[in-house]
This record gives structure tokens, sequence and C-alpha cells, in this order.
């Protein structure tokens, strides 16, 4: 899978709430849709998303496949500590993206 | 060019069976009551934000707030999104854990045709909240080919 885009405040004041955005370039393909002769395209949407700060789950979502192609997503965490944040997708393939930003708590 | 796309459309729309298999309002109740296993679905606490008028069913941006400050200790364990006039009645489940911020989501649907969608909020003492609405799709999702 593509490289996804993050986007997280570089440092957060502690105790705040901060936002998380991520894009993700994928067809997510619903499964429902027939091609030019008629035949059923095979469904291939990632179906789970996992967020975890600092090895600490922060945010999970099942997708189906009404998530419109190319999977946006924005969801909050609150600053506790300075550490990683680890974003995992994973689709009908098993194929599993990946990625990591670091978060700085003052 | 685009006759012979028209021409193309217009077969693959003739190959198509009777009707395509949408997703009924039992079937989203279905869906709501395997969820909340009994409990009462009450309105409030979760606000869904769609446009009501959707030019364009293949993405649609949806946004989920909780609307009012929820009494101490109280907390919102996931978010699900629903919609009535899709194939399938799932749209979204959402799973905050403790160290998520203000229960909020947003994303980007997909809509098959003008319906009722339809977000649930749980909450850690059990309760379940409930919102909806009603928008019309110009273009829907779907039903396009390649």
């Amino acid at each position: 899978m593509a490289r996804p885009l993050i986007n997280v405040p570089k440092t957060v004041r502690r105790g705040d709430s901060f936002e998380i955005r991520i894009l993700i370039a994928h067809p997510m393909e619903s499964g429902q849709r027939r091609d030019e002769y008629g035949k059923q395209i095979a469904r291939d949407i990632i179906h789970s998303f996992l967020c975890t700060y600092a090895g600490e789950e922060v945010f999970r979502a099942d997708f189906f496949p009404a998530i419109a192609a190319n999977p946006f997503l924005a969801f909050t965490a609150r600053a506790v500590e300075t550490g990683r944040l680890v974003f995992t997708w994973t689709d009908d393939h098993g194929a599993v993206a990946f990625d990591t930003v670091e978060i700085v708590v003052e | 060019m685009q006759r012979r796309f028209l021409l193309a459309a217009g077969a693959a729309l003739l190959a198509l069976p009777a009707a395509p298999a949408h997703a009924t309002r039992t079937d989203v109740a279905a869906a709501i009551s395997a969820l909340t296993k009994g409990a009462p679905l009450r309105p409030g606490r979760v606000k869904l934000d769609l446009p009501l008028l959707v030019e364009n069913g293949n993405t649609v941006a949806l946004s989920l707030a909780v609307a009012e400050p929820l009494p101490p200790g109280e907390r919102v364990l996931s978010l699900h999104v629903f919609a009535e006039g899709n194939p399938l009645p799932n749209v979204i489940n959402a799973f905050f854990g403790p160290r998520s911020g203000d229960p909020h989501l947003a994303t980007r649907i997909r809509l098959a045709t003008s319906q009722t969608v339809i977000a649930v909020a749980a909450c850690a003492d059990g309760s379940f909240w409930t919102d909806s609405v009603e928008l019309l799709v110009t273009l829907a999702a779907c039903v396009d080919e390649i």
C-alpha cells in the first residue's frame, strides 16, 4: 500500500486534546460494482485501522465498503506523554500499511 | 468517445439483474439491535453532521461529535454509522481507547441513494444514543462501471 499522509501537531501541551488527520491511497473496491462485461469486481477494501500512542490503543476502526476510496480519518487523542504514534491499516489481501510519528508533550 | 461510453453504460445497465440489493430499514434495525443488545436507544449526546443535499455520492464528508458535555466519569466507547439505502447496512465502527481526546470522528463515505443515515454512540455506562440525517443524493455511488 502507498505511503500515508499524516497530519499531527509536532508539540502539544500536556492534558490537551489534539487532532490526528490521516489519508491513505487505496481504491476501496466495494465488491458491488460490475465491469463492462457485467462481471462482479471482487471486493478489496481496507477493513481495519488501528492507532496506538506510546503503546496504548487510542483509536480503532472497522471500515465497510461504504467508506470512500482513499480513506480519510480524523480523530483526537489526549496528550499524556512524549511518545510515538503508530498507525496500521490492513486490507482484504492482508497487506498492511504502517507508519509512525513522534509527538512531543510539553 | 462519449457516445461509445453511453452505449457501454446502457449495455451494462441491461446486463444488471433486476434491482441492486439494498440494505433495508429492517437490516439496519437488526444491525443496531445486535449492537445495543436490546438496550434502549435515546436521541441526544451524539451529533451527526452530513450535507443535506449530496451532489456526488462517491465521497460525502461525514463528521460525528458528542454534542453535549458528558457527566463526570462518563466516556464514549464507540461510534457507529449505518446507512439504510446502501447495499450493506454498516458504514463504520470506531472505538475510542482511554487515551483518546474528545470523542470526534470525521471521514468520507459513499451513499448509493437518497436515504437516512443513522449514528449510534455507545457510552461506558451501557447507554446508547442516536442521531440521524435524512439526505438527498443526486449522483449515486456504486453504480458506475470501469
